[in-house]
C-alpha cells in the first residue's frame, strides 16, 4: 500500500488530501471537502492534468496588440504541458478575435483545442 | 580640430561647457555614459551648501561660497528647481559646542552671510522633529536644495543651444601631446583639440596621471548610501538637517528634496571600485542607525528607494582646478567632491575665464543666456492646463501615476536637444518612475513611448544605455532550443 | 458634471460595485478608469482559477473581467477610460484628466474607492546591490509577458512567494525562461498553497523559505543574485549565501493598497491594512465615501473582491436614498488569538440589512484552530480551521438573524482558539 499526500488545486482552500494506492489502484481518498477535490485527487494520482494558459502572436489588431491570451479548452495531461507551449510557438492569430475562438485545433495530439481568452479588435 | 574638449558630462563638465559657450570656439563634451548626469551628479544629497564647512582659505571654500551665490539666479535663468530652505547643523551635546562655534567662525570667515547659532528652543520651533537631545544648531539661511538632474541637464542644454557639441558613449583611453594641441584617444576614435578640460569625476586622477609626471593625483571613490522616503513624509523636516561631526562620527543629513520627498544620507565608505555604486546591507544599516541621531521618529520604513553615489575624494580633500604644470593645455577639474554641486557654477566660470584668457576667446554676440525647462502641467493654472491639453492631448494622458507625469512631458524629454534615450534619461528629466511604485506601472508605457519616438523596437530600449536592455526577447523565442522544466 | 455615484477604478471592484449600485436602483453612475480598458489588473492575469465562486467555473482573468465588463455595458453604465483622477476633495469633488475632455471636475453624491493596490518595490525592500536593468516587480513582468508578449529575462530568480510571483514562475517557464529559485523571507509562503503545487512543484522550481536576496550583481543588466538564509530575526546568516547566475530578479514581496487619493480627501487609513477603516457598509469615516477590493485590504481571490465591492455598491445606493445614518450604535469588532485586523472594523447592528461577511487575516501560520464569532458571550459561528496562514484570507458570515437575536448587543468578538 502506498500513501500519496496532495494539496488540492481546485480552489484556494488547498485541502490536504491523502490518497491510498495499491499497485496503482486507488483504494481510499481522505481529506477532501468537496466533490471536485475528490475527483482531483483521483486524477492527480492516476492521470494528472492541467489547464495550460499562454499567449499566441496576433496580427492585424487595431489596438496595436501583438499577442492574445489563450488556454486549452479543457485540461490536458500534465506531461504534455511543454508540448502544448511548443505547439503554440508558431501559431499566429488574426484580429479580430473573440473569447472562445479556436486558435489551434487538437493541440499536440491531446484532442483539446486552444481557445482565445480575450477579445481583441 | 576643437578649441576645447571637456571630458565628462557631469555637473562640473556641463557647467564648464555652459560658461565657456559664451565665447566663440569649437567645443565638445565627451561622455562615456549614454547621457549627461550619469555619475556623481545623479547620486548625491542635492544640497546647495551655504559654505561654512570647507576650511577657510581653501579653494573649496571659495568655490562653495561663490557657487552658492550664483545658484539662485542660475536656477531662474536655466529653469531648474531650487529652494533656499536653509540648513541647520545640529549639535547633540554640550561638549561638542566648541566645535559648533568653530564651524560658525569658519563660516563667517568664508563669507557666509546671516549665520547664527540658535538654541535648543528656537531649533525645536524651527524643526519640531529634531531630536529632543539636541542642544543647539548652526543656522545657515543661505543653504538650499536643488534638483541635481535638472541642474546638470539645464547646463548641458544651454551649452548645446550655444553651439557646444556632445558625444555620448565615448570613453577616453589616452592622450598624445602635439605641438600646441592634444589628441584624445577614445573607443570612438581620436579627437584633436587645443585645450582639454578634465572633469572626469572619480576618474579625473586617472586621466591627470596619464599626462603629468610632476604631480600625481590620487582620488578615492568614497561611497555614500542614501535612502529616499515617500512624499507622504514630506514636511518631516523643512530645513536641511546636518549632524555636527562629533563623538558619534561624521553623521548623516536629513533633508527635504525640491520635489517633496525626504532624503537621508550619505554614509562615507572608501572603496576601490570607481564604478562601485552598489549599496550594501552594512552601509544601509549604518545609515539608518545614524539617521536616527539628529531627528526623532524618522519614518525610515517609508523608504521608496535606496541608492549609492561616489564622491571623488582627493587625498588632500581639496579641489584641483587649473592647468597642469607639466602638461600645458590640460586643465584639471579634479577632486570635485561635496560641495561640488554647489561649486559647479563657480568652477565653470573660473575655468571658462582661464581659457578665455589663455586662448584669447572672444564673446559671442548671440549668446543665449536662458533656457526653458520641460513644461510641467502641475505648474499651470486650470485654464492654462485645459488649453494645453486642447492643443496637445498628450498632456492629458498621465503615464506615471505616482508623480503624475504626462505623455506630453515624456515626449518633450525625448525630443528636446540632448533628449532622453533611456528609461533613466526620461526619469531624470520628468520624474516618471521616481515615485513610490518605482516605475512598476509606468516602465512598460515609457518603453513604448521611447520606442515610438526613437523609431526603434522596444527590444532596443535600455534602462541606462549600454547592455542595460529591459527585455531580452519575445515569448517562446527559445522554445525548441532550451528545454528545461 | 454631476453623478450620484462616482467609482474610482474600473477593475474588478469598480465593475462589481457599479453593477450592484445599478441593480439597487441608481441610474447615475460614472466609472473612472486610468487604463485603456475596463477590467484592471485582471487583463494581465491570463492564468485560470478565477470565478469558481462567482460563476461556478474556472475562468482566466480576462474572461472574468469580460463578464463583468459586459454587465456594465449591458446596463449602459457610463465610464471613462484613460482617465486619471488627480484629487478628490472632502466634499466629493473629483478632479480628473484625460486626452479628450482635458481637466474635468465631477461632483458626486457618493464615491466608491476602488483603486486597487501596487506592488512593494525593490527600493521599499531596501535590497542592497547594484541597480541594473532586469529587476522587475512580478506584476510588471506579468504585463510585459502577457500583454506585450515580451520576455523580460531568461534566467530568473524570484524573491517573495506572493501569488503573482508564483504565477510568474510558471508563466516565465512556459514562455521558455528558466526559473532558478523562489526565495521567501518568511518561514512560510505568502501565496496560496495551490499555486505552490501547480506553479512551482509542477516544474521542479525550488522554494527556499527563510531566505532573502543579499546582493544584486551587474552594472548594466543583472548578472547574478546572491541569496542567504535568514534567522528568526529575519537577518541574513553569514556563510549561508548561495549565488545564482541570472539575468533577472522578480520581486513578489507584498501588495500595498493605493490610498493616496483617499488620504488626500481625509479618509482614515488603517496602519495594518494600509486601507481605509470602514464600517459594516464599507463606508469610510467620510459619509458617502465607500471602499472595496484591494484598495481596502489586499485579497487573495477576485471572487471575494467582486462580492465585497457589490456590497459597497449596494451600500452607496442605500446612502443615496437614506443619506448619512447615525453611527451612534457602532460596535468595534474586537479579536484575539491571531487576527491582525477585520473588515469591517465596526458594525452598527441597526444599519445592517443583509448578512455580513467579516474578513480578516492572521499574523502567522497556525495549525488546528477553531474560529469563533461571539455576539456578547454567545458563539454564533464556530469553524474548525486545520491550517491558518497570513497568505490566506479568512471570512466569517454574520447573519442578520443572529444580529436581530441580540437587540442590546455590546460586543462583537472574534477568537481564534486551539481546536
Amino acid at each position: 500500500m502506498e500513501k500519496r499526500e496532495l494539496t488540492c488545486i481546485g480552489c484556494p482552500l488547498g485541502c490536504a488530501i491523502t490518497v491510498t494506492l495499491d499497485g496503482g489502484e486507488v483504494k481510499d481518498i481522505v481529506g477532501f471537502t468537496c466533490k471536485r477535490g475528490k475527483e482531483y485527487a483521483r486524477k492527480e494520482v492516476t492521470n494528472p492534468t492541467r489547464i495550460v494558459t499562454s499567449t499566441v502572436r496576433l496580427v492585424g489588431s487595431k489596438t496595436g496588440a501583438c499577442v492574445v491570451s489563450c488556454k486549452t479548452a479543457q485540461d490536458i495531461p500534465k506531461g504534455k504541458i511543454f508540448a502544448v507551449t511548443a505547439a503554440l510557438k508558431d501559431v499566429i492569430a488574426a484580429a479580430p478575435v473573440n473569447i472562445g475562438d479556436v486558435l489551434l485545433k487538437d493541440v499536440a495530439g491531446t484532442g483539446v483545442d486552444i481557445v482565445a481568452t480575450k477579445a481583441v479588435r | 580640430m576643437y578649441d576645447v574638449i571637456i571630458i565628462g558630462a557631469g555637473v562640473t563638465g556641463c557647467a564648464v561647457a555652459r560658461y565657456l559657450s559664451r565665447y566663440q570656439g569649437k567645443m565638445l563634451v565627451l561622455e562615456r555614459a549614454e547621457d549627461v548626469c550619469c555619475g556623481t551628479s545623479k547620486a548625491n544629497s542635492a544640497i546647495i551648501h551655504a559654505g561654512f564647512d570647507a576650511a577657510h582659505g581653501s579653494l573649496m571654500a571659495e568655490m562653495n561660497v561663490r557657487g552658492n551665490r550664483m545658484v539662485p539666479q542660475l536656477a531662474r535663468d536655466l529653469d531648474f528647481p531650487f529652494q533656499m530652505n536653509g540648513s541647520l547643523v545640529v549639535c547633540m551635546s554640550e561638549e561638542d559646542m566648541p566645535r559648533l562655534r568653530a564651524l560658525y567662525e569658519n563660516g563667517v570667515k568664508n563669507g557666509v552671510e546671516r549665520l547664527e547659532i540658535v538654541d535648543s528652543k528656537r531649533l525645536h520651533e524651527m524643526e519640531p522633529n529634531v531630536s529632543k537631545n539636541a542642544v543647539a544648531a548652526l543656522w545657515a539661511p543661505t543653504g538650499g536644495i536643488v534638483c541635481p538632474f535638472n541642474m546638470t541637464i539645464a547646463l548641458a542644454e544651454n551649452a548645446y543651444a550655444n553651439g557646444v557639441e556632445f558625444r555620448f558613449n565615448t570613453k577616453v583611453t589616452g592622450f598624445t601631446r602635439g605641438s600646441g594641441c592634444w589628441t584624445i584617444h577614445t573607443d570612438g576614435g581620436d579627437f584633436q583639440t587645443r585645450y582639454v578640460v578634465n572633469a572626469a569625476g572619480v576618474y579625473a586622477d586617472v586621466l591627470h596621471n596619464m599626462v603629468s609626471e610632476e604631480r600625481k593625483l590620487h582620488i578615492t571613490p568614497r561611497r555614500g548610501d542614501y535612502c529616499l522616503l515617500d512624499k507622504q513624509t514630506g514636511g518631516f523636516v523643512s530645513h536641511t538637517v546636518f549632524q555636527l561631526p562629533g563623538k558619534l562620527g561624521k553623521g548623516v543629513l536629513v533633508s527635504p528634496t525640491v520635489h517633496g520627498n525626504i532624503i537621508v544620507g550619505p554614509t562615507a565608505i572608501d572603496i576601490e571600485d570607481r564604478d562601485g555604486t552598489n549599496t550594501t546591507a552594512a552601509g544601509l544599516d549604518d545609515l539608518i542607525a545614524k539617521a536616527g541621531i539628529s531627528v526623532d521618529n524618522l519614518p525610515i520604513r517609508q523608504t521608496i528607494t535606496s541608492f549609492a553615489g561616489l564622491r571623488a575624494h582627493e587625498d588632500h580633500h581639496e579641489f584641483v582646478i587649473g592647468e597642469v604644470g607639466d602638461a600645458p593645455g590640460f586643465i584639471d577639474c579634479a577632486g570635485i567632491e561635496s560641495p561640488g554641486l554647489t561649486s559647479a557654477p563657480a568652477i565653470g566660470e573660473t575655468v571658462a575665464e582661464l581659457l578665455r584668457e589663455k586662448m584669447g576667446l572672444a564673446e559671442k554676440e548671440n549668446f543665449i543666456a536662458t533656457r526653458k525647462g520641460l513644461l510641467d502641467p502641475k505648474t499651470l493654472s486650470r485654464e492654462e492646463y485645459q488649453a494645453l491639453i486642447r492643443e496637445n492631448p498628450a498632456y492629458g494622458q498621465i503615464i506615471c501615476r505616482c508623480e503624475q507625469v504626462t505623455e506630453g512631458e515624456i515626449i518633450d524629454a525625448i525630443r528636446r536637444p540632448l533628449g532622453a534615450r533611456s528609461l533613466d534619461g526620461v526619469k531624470r528629466r520628468t520624474r516618471a518612475g521616481m515615485g513610490r511604485c518605482q516605475a512598476g506601472f509606468c516602465s512598460p508605457r515609457v518603453m513604448e513611448i521611447l520606442a515610438r519616438e526613437l523609431g526603434v523596437s522596444q527590444a532596443e530600449i535600455t534602462k541606462c544605455g549600454g547592455a542595460s536592455r529591459l527585455i531580452v526577447g519575445v515569448n517562446k523565442d527559445s522554445i525548441g532550443e532550451v528545454r528545461e522544466g | 458634471m454631476k453623478y450620484e455615484i462616482a467609482i474610482i477604478g474600473g477593475g474588478p471592484a469598480g465593475l462589481a460595485a457599479a453593477i450592484a449600485a445599478y441593480d439597487a436602483g441608481c441610474r447615475s453612475i460614472l466609472i473612472l478608469e486610468r487604463d485603456n480598458q475596463l477590467g484592471g489588473i485582471l487583463n494581465q492575469c491570463i492564468h485560470n482559477g478565477f470565478g469558481l465562486h462567482t460563476f461556478g467555473e474556472e475562468l482566466t482573468g480576462p474572461e472574468y473581467a469580460a463578464r463583468f465588463a459586459k454587465q456594465v455595458l449591458d446596463r449602459g453604465i457610463e465610464y471613462k477610460l484613460n482617465t486619471m483622477v488627480l484629487s478628490i476633495s472632502e466634499d466629493k469633488k473629483i478632479t480628473a484628466v484625460n486626452r479628450t475632455d482635458g481637466l474635468i471636475e465631477i461632483e458626486a453624491t457618493a464615491v466608491i474607492l476602488a483603486m486597487g493596490c501596487r506592488e512593494r518595490s525593490r527600493g521599499a525592500l531596501n535590497i542592497p546591490g547594484f541597480r541594473p536593468a532586469g529587476i522587475y516587480s512580478a506584476g510588471t513582468a506579468q504585463r510585459l509577458v502577457n500583454i506585450e508578449g515580451f520576455l523580460p529575462g531568461r534566467r530568473v530568480v524570484i524573491l517573495g512567494s506572493g501569488d503573482i510571483g508564483l504565477i510568474m514562475a510558471r508563466r516565465m517557464t512556459l514562455e521558455g525562461a528558466k526559473v532558478l529559485v523562489v526565495a521567501e523571507l518568511m518561514p512560510y509562503s505568502g501565496g496560496l498553497k495551490r499555486n505552490i503545487v501547480q506553479c512551482l512543484n509542477d516544474f521542479d522550481i525550488p522554494l527556499k523559505l527563510s531566505h532573502t536576496v543579499v546582493d544584486i550583481q551587474g552594472r548594466e543588466r543583472v548578472t547574478g543574485v546572491t541569496i542567504a538564509e535568514v534567522g528568526p530575526d529575519r537577518k541574513p546568516i553569514p556563510g549561508t549565501e548561495i549565488h545564482y547566475d541570472c539575468d533577472t530578479l522578480l520581486l513578489s514581496c507584498g501588495l500595498l493598497p493605493e490610498n493616496e487619493l483617499s488620504r488626500g480627501m481625509g479618509v482614515t487609513i488603517s496602519p495594518v491594512t494600509n486601507g481605509p477603516v470602514v464600517d459594516e457598509s464599507l463606508q469610510t469615516n467620510i459619509p458617502g465615501v465607500f471602499a472595496a477590493g484591494n484598495v481596502l485590504h489586499v485579497h487573495d481571490l477576485v471572487d471575494f473582491v467582486s462580492e465585497e465591492a457589490a456590497a459597497a455598491g449596494r451600500a452607496a445606493a442605500r446612502y443615496l436614498e437614506q443619506g448619512a445614518q447615525s453611527g451612534a450604535g457602532e460596535i468595534n469588532v474586537t479579536f484575539e488569538g491571531g487576527p491582525r485586523y477585520t473588515v469591517p472594523a465596526s458594525i452598527d447592528p441597526k444599519r445592517v440589512s443583509d448578512d455580513l461577511v467579516i474578513r480578516f487575516r492572521v499574523g502567522g501560520v497556525m495549525k488546528n484552530r477553531r474560529v469563533r464569532l461571539y455576539l456578547d458571550d454567545e458563539v454564533v459561528v464556530s469553524r474548525k480551521r486545520p491550517v491558518m496562514a497570513p497568505g490566506e484570507m479568512e471570512e466569517l458570515k454574520l447573519t442578520k438573524e443572529a444580529l436581530a437575536a441580540h437587540p442590546d448587543l455590546k460586543r462583537i468578538h472574534i477568537a481564534v482558539e486551539e481546536a
